[in-house]
């Protein structure tokens, strides 16, 4: 299925006319200068490999403790879920539900409907379910904040150094895979599977 | 440079949620043939949207910077840390580095924040057509930073999580961060909710 010939701005409401892009190349509005379109670089396979792999970090970076304090001989680790249960008991459950939902439940969510649409799109198809996939994956996109709990993580072991000893544990590492498979994922239009993928013939 | 054609002058909708291009039928409640998501030219009342969002946010912003935000406890010493004092605590003990970072993002971030999407109303409101690619590149910098102001709701809850040592030490969250919480998740809804397409729809003023 070929993609539509035109294209409008997001940002400006401007009409082009779609040209295809070579690798490396990005279309930017003329009026604007928002970014377009961009050439992909990776196929639906190498997205769906790439998702795997978040998965993975994913799950170490949740069980896994971030970081370890120690005081008098005394430990005291955190977990992300340790961090979400201690905020509710200390009243401050607003804050514990947003922490829940921007770190743990979007992100997740994200994933695992990547995966899914990542998973048929291999085939140029579309799944069961692929509309209402994509459009919670619009609406999800702006609200998975893991990548800032990687620096307030960092914030946190400069805060505690001056008063315990701070050991980082593994998961600030796993942290840190996640914040540059995000980064990597950032650069990926999703919405050009409406284009690449058709509904599947009965 | 010719003139850019504009989608509203030929008729056409871009679908907000799959971008594809639609005719305009003008039809009320038209829906995108492909994805099923309620066509319309520009976001439905995004300046009042937006402008009671920000106000929201801005009201939640002053206890959040006011009240302290986590208390750290050690023996027989209390401690009530606000934003900015939190700040200046990084900024002492030999990380200017980072303090600039939490100053930048916690501070700085929504202060931007409010007068970015302050000025985008006031002009898109006005109808004024002055400096309007400063104003886009404005908005896209708002629309990328607005959500690492979370940071120090962040490193609060961490703290919180880690320094358990009972009458030895502990830190507790304490209203503030809760409002400064809200105050993040309200700007960005507010700058989600404005339509950067305003910006151009006072006629365009290209070069």
């Amino acid at each position: 299925m070929s993609p539509a010939p035109l294209l409008i701005c997001e940002h400006c409401d401007t009409v082009y006319r779609r040209i295809s892009l070579a690798r490396g190349q990005v279309a930017c509005c003329a009026r604007c200068h928002f970014v377009l379109e961009r050439h992909h670089r990776l196929s639906a396979n190498g997205l769906l490999a790439l998702t795997a792999t978040a998965m993975v970090v994913f799950i170490q970076a949740n069980t896994w403790p971030i970081i370890t304090l120690g005081l008098n001989g005394q430990q005291s680790s955190a977990t992300l879920w340790g961090t979400i249960i201690a905020m509710w008991q200390q009243h401050a459950q607003i804050v514990s539900v947003l922490v829940a939902a921007t770190l743990f439940f979007f992100p997740l969510m994200k994933m695992l409907l990547f995966g899914w649409v990542f998973w048929f799109a291999r085939r140029g198809e579309r799944g069961p379910g692929f509309r209402g996939v994509m459009i919670v994956l619009h609406y999800l996109r702006p609200w998975t904040m893991s990548e800032v709990f990687m620096l307030g993580v960092l914030v946190a072991i400069v805060k505690a150094r001056a008063y315990f000893e701070v050991t980082a544990d593994p998961g600030v590492f796993a942290y840190a895979a996640l914040t540059v498979l995000i980064t990597v994922f950032a650069g990926v239009d999703f919405r050009q599977l409406w284009d690449v993928t058709a509904e599947r013939k009965p | 440079m010719s003139k850019l054609p504009r989608a509203a002058e030929l008729g056409l909708i871009r679908c907000h949620v799959c971008a594809l291009v639609c005719r305009d039928t003008q039809a009320p409640g038209a829906a995108c043939p492909r994805c099923g998501a309620r066509l319309h030219r520009r976001k439905s009342a995004s300046y009042s949207r937006t402008a009671a969002l920000l106000l929201a946010a801005f009201i939640l912003y002053i206890p959040a910077n006011l009240l302290p935000i986590m208390r750290t406890a050690s023996i027989g010493e209390v401690d009530d840390n606000t934003i900015i004092s939190g700040v200046v605590e990084l900024w002492v003990k030999g990380a200017p580095d980072l303090a600039i970072i939490v100053f930048t993002a916690s501070i700085m971030v929504p202060m931007l924040k409010f007068l970015v999407l302050g000025l985008l109303l006031v002009c898109g409101k006005c109808g004024s057509n002055w400096a309007q690619h400063q104003r886009a590149r404005l908005y896209r910098l708002v629309e990328f930073v607005g959500y690492w102001s979370m940071l120090d709701v962040f490193v609060v809850a961490l703290l919180t999580a880690l320094v358990r040592f009972s009458v030895f030490s502990s830190v507790e969250p304490l209203p503030g961060v809760v409002f400064f919480g809200l105050t993040v998740v309200l700007t960005m809804l507010a700058s989600m909710s404005f339509d950067p397409r305003l910006i151009w729809d006072c006629g365009c003023d290209d070069e």
